[in-house]
């Protein structure tokens, strides 16, 4: 029989016997992250095609989703840092390899353009609110004039806030299980999903809802699509990418993944949407909190599992 | 770095080293050792190791962090400067040697090879301790070094080739 | 245990005078850490270092110790030019700073008493607690005489106890470290070449070209220089034949791996000797010039051919040819390495000298790549009065064995207990650097032994289990926090070496030098103790041997020069024994005399039935059993001994890893800890294995409580060694216990 084991005692808080550095936090903060990408990426598609006007939660509504979804992101991600009070080094320098580096970027200029979105609807959200100061009544309309600019600024830069966490952890290549290159693709659609899936939650016109049902719909067949290729992926990979994907089909996360991520979250959704556009009445906060709930498992999942599956002992 | 594994004993030495020379705490450790046993009583064959941060060449660690504190330094030994160390944890998840941790004062640590020691003309704790003077440790770019001369003269592997990071501690077999 | 007079006290009811201090604090979190690189310098910038010599086991390697400014042990590093350790220390030596730092230590002097009908301990002044100790000992010495005192000892605080003892009256002293461990290879050695084998062994495995070593785990023990000679030789391609039936780490790095059935060692080398000799393969010469009773041993060992050993050993008998043809190849650069731990099955002396036989017909003895004769130096004796003779001492109490050289603390305990010996009882013990309970075997004669003693002082520096039935504790510091008698050990070249503090002895421990002078001069022994400073001793010493204290605060170390000959034999040179017939004698006149077997036989120890495995213990190389099991540096490396299962074995009994079980003996003894389980292929399948020093029952240890499982606990059979007195402890076997049978009784 074949043993490896350490001997000198090693028993390394949070990295033996499994590593566990990243918990909860960073699980939420990945899906607060993908929702508001998905969100926004959904609001400045329809303000650059200037149909805004047909989607009024996304750009409005939505968007408040999508700024306390960062915040809370945000305080996730900094509160999952051990060395806190010096968490503004994170922002004296931009490292072109690190997805984290930029990914931190993209997510400070995303967060400050959103908010400015919301701000720039704030007036016609709440007509009753009066910003007091002049120059904030100014800025306010100098933003509604520009906010075309502000949609193609956000465009791209939503994408990339979907993808860069998928594409952080594909990066580290010793965790197999996050080291496809699916990881990033499959982020961005889930991100786009759940986006999708907070529109619909919060919307009140039927006009838009059906059509996100419907985006929603064809972004879902579109990520069940790439978690199949993933699983392909490893399938073919080698010894270790086999045992991570052991984990995910035959271990302790198999039944969580494909209860709570796959059928809970993706597969039923889908079937309630699609019977909802057959015309039958379907509560549509139904599919909507699945997917919101399976993307969030998701997730935690890919976290927690990822960093069981390892290249030694 | 060179070991030789035909040569440990497995006695930790390096680890209690390392620990009284670089203040790590108890309950931490930067090195360790491993024991592989294979084959059936009595056709055995046994390995022990001693494992650290393998400095290597394409090092994912160094590559991943966001704000620079994992740095390459002089003679290929990655660093880590603990007042740009924000924490966040990415250079653990990416080393597949698992040779990270967080230090309880909160910033990220890791094996030096004692470079406080390199400075001033020393080795690091844990070759100089060795009882069976199995560690050697010297420039492996430098052909005629002797850490250069075991690679050439013994068989020799690496830990995990295939994770792609171009590790610099061979261990000779 | 309620109704006996010395219960164990299990929890202590002591105050918090013992301030605890906080293992190195590292610095705040926040903007006061400096970079790790300044920390480092600056600490590095401020290091004093001071000469000492380690004392975590018995190779006393030189070191020295750094210190910082806030008078913190930073770490501890091998004096370079010391011969037994060149500048590298072991994982115990190096993990020595947690010796110091540990906060479990014994902070003050503690008495015995009684609180609401309960036995517990309070503390005490160190005055009281010595004068209690000082009039205990003038009551027996007065009642019973000076000799119905006993010393126990282990190490460095031995030697000032001793004095102390040997001015009082009294030669009652034993160690451990002969009847439980390297007693019967003395005898056997001393029997044929005339010459102990001491410590550090003078084994020259850095020039040799085959070691063969049986009983004997290198790698795993970690006598230092032995360690490092045997990497020099592996290096230099010399073989090494290992016979063990576990694989241990030295069987792993050798060419030739003997897994023998236990307790069938001296057939085994029988044989070898048979084939030595009928190949003609053993070194003529040699044997010739320096032997004695060759001929009665080749016909002793006619019929020990390697087919017989192999019914017996099941060692193939090509295994056994093979390899006595390596050993005859490389002879005289040969060593069967004699062991230390060796006190097995009771026949034990009988298997020493059938390793020194075997040296002998390779020739190895005074050989280069053998034996080389070891020289020391002799320390001069500060001067005191003569000592006063006792009517007994050690060698009465040990008389029923006439090969004991030193004192058995077997014995010595059965004295203890009424009617145990009537001729010589021992009323008091002094028992100092030893875990008396956790060394030697059958804990219900020790257990009835300490309740019939008058009293118990223990001197120690933990609360190890020893502590929990003493009447008075007496803390001492560690080795890092005193002065103690100049290391003179035996080696190739005499060399001396320093210990002074490092830093002043931690919260109320005090040396052992100055403990020994009080009592003494509460006893008014006071002309034995002319000094007030350990240190002028030292320093008076070493000015007799043409040195000084400052010479050696600046060297630590200081070699000599060989005074006795060279270190080995010239080819043909003449050299008497100090045996009977001034030669090597294969068949032993002294034995012969007393009616015992002149050469070694073989005869069958007993084997386990179904169902229960031999009891097969050892060292790690990261503790030093008891002493280390609480040192948080150590117990880092290891904080439990785990118990090594065959995977057969395992699957028959239907073990899992790291299965919690449960041990009973054949004499029904129950475990009181579990072990865990580790599946291994590295342990034969009639044998479990464990390290030796665990299961710790004082729960003061606050790191070591209830971690392992003690295997003396277990030790209830002992084979008593006819020629000294040793305790055989490997016939012991056990059965498997998977569910806790304590659950009713509270442990």
């Amino acid at each position: 029989m074949q043993e490896e084991i350490f001997i000198s005692g090693r028993n390394i808080p949070h990295i033996d016997p499994v590593l566990e550095v990243w918990h909860f936090p960073i699980s939420l903060y990945l899906f607060l992250g993908g929702m508001a990408a998905g969100i926004i990426f959904f609001a400045s598609l329809f303000t650059i095609m200037r149909k805004e006007k047909e989607v009024p939660t996304a750009v409005k509504g939505a968007m408040i989703v999508a700024v306390v979804a960062i915040s809370i992101g945000l305080v996730a991600l900094v509160y999952d840092l051990t060395h806190l009070l010096y968490v503004w080094q994170l922002y004296m320098t931009i490292r072109i390899e690190s997805p984290m580096s930029w990914g931190a970027w993209v997510l400070l200029i995303v967060s400050i353009l959103s908010f400015l979105w919301v701000f720039s609807y704030s007036t016609e959200m709440f007509p009753k609110w009066d910003w007091k100061f002049e120059f904030l009544k100014k800025f306010q309309a100098y933003l509604i004039e520009n906010r075309r600019t502000m949609a193609m600024i956000l465009l791209p830069l939503s994408v990339i806030l979907g993808i860069y966490t998928g594409i952080l952890l594909s990066a580290f290549n010793a965790r197999p299980l996050w080291n496809n290159a699916i990881l990033g693709p499959l982020f961005l659609t889930s991100g786009l999903s759940t986006g999708a899936a907070a529109i619909i939650l919060f919307s009140k016109n039927h006009f838009e809802k059906t059509l996100f049902t419907k985006i929603d719909l064809a972004l879902i067949i579109l990520e069940l699509g790439l978690i199949i290729h993933m699983f392909m992926g490893m399938y073919a990979g080698s010894a270790v990418q086999l045992e991570a994907l052991d984990i995910l089909m035959g271990g302790e996360f198999t039944v969580m993944f494909f209860v709570f991520v796959v059928i809970l979250g993706l597969i039923f959704p889908a079937m309630l949407e699609g019977v909802e556009l057959m015309g039958f009445k379907v509560p549509s906060i139904v599919p909507a909190l699945l997917i919101l709930m399976g993307g969030l498992i998701f997730r935690m999942v890919m976290i927690e599992a990822g960093q069981i599956t390892r290249y030694l002992y | 770095m060179v070991i030789d594994t035909l040569k440990c004993v497995g006695c930790s030495d390096c680890v209690v080293a390392c620990q009284t020379e670089n203040n790590v705490p108890v309950g931490y450790c930067r090195d360790w050792v491993t024991e592989s046993v294979s084959g059936s009583y009595p056709t055995i064959e046994l390995e022990l190791k001693s494992e650290r941060c393998n400095h290597c060449t394409n090092a994912p660690c160094v590559r991943c962090c966001p704000t620079g504190a994992s740095h390459v330094a002089e003679g290929g030994i990655i660093l880590v400067t603990p007042d740009e160390c924000i924490g966040c944890g990415a250079c653990i998840e990416s080393c597949p040697y698992d040779a990270r941790y967080q230090h309880p004062d909160g910033y990220i640590d890791k094996c030096t090879f004692c470079h406080h020691r390199l400075e001033k003309g020393q080795l690091p704790a844990c070759v100089s301790v060795c009882p069976t003077k199995c560690m050697y440790f010297g420039d492996l770019d430098d052909p005629t070094s002797e850490v250069s001369e075991l690679l050439k003269s013994r068989k020799h592997k690496v830990l995990a080739p295939e994770a792609g990071t171009k590790p610099n501690v061979y261990y000779l077999t | 245990m309620d109704n006996s007079r010395r219960s164990f006290i299990k929890i202590s009811a002591l105050g918090a005078s013992g301030i605890a201090l906080s293992a190195t604090a590292f610095g705040s979190i926040g903007p006061n850490a400096l970079t790790e690189n300044n920390l480092l310098a600056k600490s590095a910038k401020n290091l004093k270092r001071t000469a000492t010599y380690c004392e975590v086991c018995f190779w006393k390697c030189a070191a020295w110790a750094y210190t910082d400014e806030d008078n913190n042990i930073q770490k501890l590093i091998g004096n370079e030019i010391d011969p037994h350790c060149y500048g590298r220390l072991c994982p115990r030596g190096t993990g020595g700073v947690g010796m110091y730092s540990d906060t479990d230590r014994l902070k003050t002097p503690l008495i015995r008493t009684k609180i609401d009908g309960k036995d517990t301990f309070r503390e005490a002044s160190w005055e009281e607690a010595l004068t209690l100790v000082a009039s205990k000992m003038q009551g027996i010495k007065e009642t019973y005489g000076a000799e119905s005192m006993a010393l126990l000892k282990h190490g460095s605080p031995g030697s000032h106890l001793e004095h102390l003892f040997k001015a009082y009256g009294s030669d009652t002293v034993a160690e451990p470290a002969y009847a439980q461990c390297r007693g019967p290879r003395e005898t056997g050695f001393a029997l044929t070449y005339g010459a102990w084998i001491g410590s550090p062994e003078p084994t020259d495995i850095r020039d040799t070209k085959c070691l063969v070593l049986i009983g004997a785990h290198i790698g795993e023990n970690m006598h230092n220089s032995q360690v490092q000679e045997m990497s020099d030789a592996i290096d230099n391609g010399a073989t090494i034949i290992t016979v063990d039936p576990r694989f241990s780490t030295a069987a792993s790095k050798s060419q030739h791996w003997l897994a023998i059935k236990p307790s069938t060692d001296i057939a085994l080398l029988l044989s070898w000797m048979h084939v030595l000799i009928y190949e003609d393969i053993y070194n003529k010469e040699y044997v010739k010039q320096y032997g004695y009773g060759f001929d009665e041993l080749k016909k002793h060992v006619k019929n020990f051919t390697p087919e017989w050993a192999y019914g017996i050993t099941t060692i193939k008998p090509n295994d056994i040819r093979k390899t006595a043809r390596v050993m005859a190849a490389a002879a005289p650069s040969t060593i069967v390495h004699p062991g230390r731990h060796v006190t097995w099955y009771g026949d034990d002396s009988q298997r020493e000298r059938a390793i020194a036989i075997l040296n002998g017909l390779l020739g190895s003895w005074g050989a280069r790549g053998g034996f080389y004769f070891k020289e020391k130096i002799k320390i001069p004796k500060f001067p005191h009065p003569p000592y006063p003779h006792p009517k007994w001492g050690w060698e009465e109490i040990g008389e029923k064995y006439p090969f004991a050289e030193m004192g058995i603390t077997s014995e010595v305990i059965k004295a203890s207990i009424p009617g145990g010996n009537d001729k010589h009882p021992i009323k008091g013990w002094f028992v100092a650097g030893t875990n008396l309970v956790n060394t030697v075997p059958q804990r219900e004669m020790i257990e009835k032994a300490i309740d019939s003693v008058e009293f118990i002082v223990v001197m120690d520096t933990m609360p190890m289990e020893i502590t929990g039935y003493a009447d008075v504790i007496l803390p001492e510091c560690t080795y890092l926090e005193r002065y103690d008698g100049i290391r003179s050990a035996t080696n190739r070249e005499p060399s001396i070496a320093l210990r002074m503090p490092a830093v002043e002895p931690k919260y109320d421990s005090k040396p052992a030098w100055w403990m020994a002078k009080q009592i003494g001069e509460k006893l008014g022994l006071g002309e034995y103790f002319k000094y007030d400073d350990f240190k002028d001793v030292i320093s008076w010493q070493l000015e007799q041997m043409g040195s000084s204290l400052e010479e050696m605060e600046k060297v630590g170390v200081k070699k000599f020069k060989r005074k006795s000959g060279p270190m080995f034999l010239e080819k043909g040179q003449p050299y008497e024994f100090a045996t009977n017939s001034g030669k090597i004698e294969f068949y032993s006149t002294e034995l012969a005399s007393l009616g015992f077997d002149p050469m070694p036989v073989y005869t069958s120890h007993d084997h386990p039935e179904q169902g229960f495995y031999r009891l097969n213990y050892g060292r790690s190389p990261m503790h030093t059993f008891s002493r280390t099991a609480n040192n948080p540096n150590l117990n880092d490396l290891m904080d439990e001994n785990k118990l090594w299962v065959n995977p057969k074995v395992a699957r028959i009994e239907g073990l899992r890893n790291n299965q919690e079980v449960w041990l009973e003996n054949q004499d029904g003894i129950v475990s009181t800890f579990s072990i865990k389980v580790r599946v291994t292929e590295r342990i034969r399948w009639d044998s479990v294995y464990m390290y030796h020093g665990f299961g710790h029952n004082n729960k003061k240890l606050s790191r070591a409580f209830g971690k392992g499982m003690s295997d003396t606990q277990l030790i209830t059979k002992v084979s008593i060694d006819p020629l000294m007195g040793g305790t055989g402890m490997r016939g012991n076997f056990v059965k498997f216990i998977t569910e806790n049978p304590h659950k009713e009784t509270e442990v």
